[in-house]
């Protein structure tokens, strides 16, 4: 049977040879190395939950009145899709765990796309010939963080309008243009449109999706043409030459349990823990709101940066410049994502090491790298929290007032502070190694064998 | 019987049989390395197989149900064990049943020197016909340029990109009732002191920007408004936009001082980023990233107790945007 399948395979594609080296492509052994796997599954479960989805939602802003058998929303007035999504979740069998599992999912992505990019940059993987990798990376980051927030926003719930009116006034905060971008995409000043509703869906559901899915085609095939990096575990892992598990027979099973593994947990999930539950936030309307709102995990950095910023519209007399917006919810993200962007080709400027690099550096061992990581992500993390200081008001009683001002000097001090604890760190475990090696060497001797080369 | 006695002798074959193929290839060197069986691990990955297909047949079992309490958490409880039984198959067949070698493959080449010369010398040698290259690029950039321009182009259908004039405007002008959620006309007698309500205009849209309004009111003693805006409040009824100047969210929040002596004065407090207004001062911003206070919307009381509006807003309603203070807003009727 396996002669005749590959028989029709290689007589229709003459893909045979191609398929050997593939089956027996080396993928260097280590957890870290599956976060972007992590990922690219989730994205697979993403993409079929999304689709069952589609079957049920209905993207319109149409006024209707809800007369379903959740008795607290009956007879208000709500758009159509917000009906639609309550009722996927109570009227359709398996609705509610496919809303759910797709709502987790989402988080989890970007998740673990985030903790991906932590390890390829504080190892160094994204130096040359990864560069390119990286940046494509980075862009679906950007997008995948655009396609979360389009999701939960096309549901029309209350704590979707809240969020699609944050992203309208920071879209109009952009110096002189702002105004007549929200306009243009929002087709009119918000909530906008009837047709600003199918502008989001069309993004989520197609262009998006679209758009990430070239990405990471590019991203593997990326990867798979200059190979995988290694941690210099021995001496046969040098630059030259890669050390690892074949494809076939020895990672495909790994790889394949690793899919399962992650549906697993996205659908227990979907199942068993409640996330989104639009039924309790009520429809949106202009004129409502609510306490405590809270964005998903992958935009609390960007509603504690909104929160920090003093109350100052930049103004030249009576013409406002800079309304204040833009400061937290549209250059700080612009600032983090050009900096690690730049990360590359500022190291190569920084370490005049232009060369090429498959070894990956443990993070101690490049501590200026990883010094100046750490502080930026502390930076990122500082404003992360400061956009939780609602919710530890409210828990623990601290005021409000209190923590975003605690929260406006860490944001200056953290990062430096990090950056001289990291970079110290980093070197007293390079000392440490350093002592270690010394003392193995000692004792080898001392028990009368020949000193071993590390 | 005897089918029964044939079914029964295949299953046990099955269940019992082992056989090793003869390999077809043994006058070869081997690709893969040999190893063990290990007739254990065959056992826990049929089982986990087994019970992976158990859980996806209640799967489709709880999903049959009609009205099933807890259905959901049924159906994802059998869909996740399902797939996490076929994930721990996998696992247990790549630690224990198949080979794991350990493979050493060159790293590609940094770049191939000359195929990149021949690519280019391809490139070069394809334009030799060519004598006028510069003005024929700079024909292809017009028609480029021109082109992606008019394919661009169209997207301007999507919003007035030029006019900003629907920013400015609102449903009030002087003489519009205020009325709340269900229609109903706001009677200056009816406003508790430092209660909080929502009011909209008079037969506008609700979900304009523009429309909803909060009104409180106040000792007219406690009121500290600026000189022009005096008769603005009667009998300490303030009104201001609903919108938050800063991002757009309702102002939901009304802070309203139990013990007013230790405690901050009343404040309009928006949830989404905690800009903080001062009702008794035109909502002054008192704390949070608001850049500009609350617009205000001037008040009077006709002669069957109505609160009306006496005017437009103070300033434009909602997030700002570049010169949002150059103009007044305006009632587009």
């Amino acid at each position: 049977m396996i002669r005749a399948l590959v028989r029709y395979l290689d007589e229709r594609s003459g893909t045979a040879p191609f398929l050997n080296k593939a089956l027996r492509y080396v993928f260097p052994d280590n957890w870290s190395f599956l976060l972007g796997e992590v990922a690219l599954y989730t994205f697979v479960i993403l993409v079929g939950t999304g689709i069952y989805l589609t079957l049920f939602f209905e993207p319109s802003t149409a006024q209707t009145y809800y007369t379903g058998h959740y008795l607290p929303l009956r007879g208000h007035q709500m758009s159509v899709a917000y009906r639609s999504a309550v009722d996927l979740s109570f009227k359709v069998r398996a609705g509610l765990l496919m809303r759910q599992t797709h709502h987790w999912a989402a988080d989890v992505f970007v998740a673990s796309i985030v903790l991906h990019m932590l390890r390829v940059f504080f190892t160094g993987a994204f130096r040359k010939p990864r560069d390119l990798t990286y940046y494509i990376g980075l862009t679906m980051l950007i997008v995948a963080l655009l396609e979360g927030y389009l999701g939960y926003s096309i549901v029309d719930d209350l704590l979707s309008g809240m969020g699609l009116a944050i992203g309208y006034s920071v879209l109009m905060s952009i110096p002189f243009v702002g105004g007549n971008l929200a306009l243009l995409l929002w087709g009119a000043p918000f909530p906008g449109s009837p047709a600003f509703e199918s502008r989001m869906y069309v993004a989520h559901v197609f262009l998006f999706p679209i758009l990430i899915a070239t990405l990471l085609g590019l991203h593997l095939f990326l990867v798979a043409a200059r190979h995988h990096t290694q941690f210099r575990e021995s001496r046969r892992t040098t630059e030259k030459k890669v050390v690892g598990i074949p494809t076939f027979p020895g990672q495909a099973p790994r790889s394949l349990g690793l899919f399962f593994a992650v549906a697993a947990v996205l659908f227990l999930l979907g199942g068993l823990v409640q996330i989104n539950p639009i039924w309790l936030w009520g429809p949106y309307h202009v004129a409502q709101g609510t306490n405590g709102a809270q964005p998903d995990w992958y935009l609390g950095w960007l509603i504690g940066a909104l929160r920090l910023v003093p109350d100052f519209d930049v103004t030249i007399g009576h013409y406002t410049l800079v309304p204040n917006p833009f400061w937290g919810g549209a250059l700080f993200p612009l600032v983090v994502f050009l900096l690690l962007y730049l990360a590359p080709w500022l190291e190569r400027r920084l370490t005049g090491e232009y060369g090429f690099r498959n070894l990956l550096d443990r993070p101690r061992d490049a501590p200026w790298r990883t010094a100046l990581g750490v502080a930026l992500f502390t930076w990122v993390f500082v404003v992360f929290l400061a956009g939780a200081s609602d919710r530890v008001f409210v828990s623990f009683g601290v005021s409000y007032e209190a923590q975003i001002w605690a929260y406006r000097v860490l944001v200056f001090v953290a990062p430096v502070v990090a950056l001289f604890v990291t970079r110290r760190l980093c070197l007293a475990l390079q000392e440490s190694d350093r002592l270690g090696r010394i003392r193995k060497r000692a004792e080898a001797e001392a028990r009368g064998e020949l000193p071993q080369p590390e | 019987m005897s089918a029964i006695r044939r079914w029964a002798i295949a299953l046990g074959v099955l269940l019992l049989g082992r056989k090793q193929r003869q390999p077809r290839f043994a006058d070869r060197a081997r690709i893969v390395p040999p190893g063990d069986p290990d007739p254990r691990a065959e056992w826990l990955v049929l089982l986990l197989l087994l019970a992976a297909a158990g859980a996806a047949v209640g799967f489709i079992v709880f999903y049959s149900f009609n009205h099933l309490a807890h259905q959901t958490q049924y159906l994802g409880l059998a869909l996740g064990l399902a797939f996490g039984f076929v994930a721990a198959a996998l696992v247990v067949v790549g630690k224990r049943l198949v080979v794991t070698e350990e493979l050493e493959e060159d790293y590609p080449l940094p770049g191939h020197p000359t195929s990149q010369e021949e690519l280019e010398q391809l490139v070069e040698e394809s334009g030799d016909r060519f004598t006028r290259k510069r003005l024929l690029l700079a024909g292809a950039g017009a028609a480029g340029t021109a082109i992606g321009a008019a394919l661009v182009v169209p997207a301007l259908s999507l919003g007035p990109l030029l006019d900003t004039g629907a920013f400015y405007e609102t449903p009030w002008r002087r003489g519009v009732r205020l009325v709340d959620g269900h229609g109903k006309p706001l009677l200056l007698d009816e406003i508790e002191r430092e209660t909080f309500y929502t009011a909209y205009a008079q037969g506008a849209d609700k979900e304009l920007l523009g429309s909803p309004i909060v009104v409180v009111r106040f000792e007219p003693s406690q009121l500290d408004l600026p000189a022009q805006r005096r008769d603005w409040a009667p009998g300490g009824v303030v009104a201001y936009s609903k919108i938050c100047t800063h991002a757009g969210c309702a102002i939901a929040l009304f802070r309203k001082p139990t013990f007013p002596v230790v405690e901050p004065g009343p404040a309009l407090i928006c949830p989404c980023h905690y800009s903080t207004f001062d009702p008794t001062r035109a909502a002054k911003v008192i704390f949070g990233p608001a850049g500009r206070p609350l617009p205000q919307l001037p008040l009077a009381v006709d002669s069957s107790g109505v609160l009306r509006a006496a005017g437009n807003f103070s300033g434009p309603v909602g997030p700002s945007w570049s010169g949002v203070r150059s103009k007044r807003p305006r009632n587009p009727s």
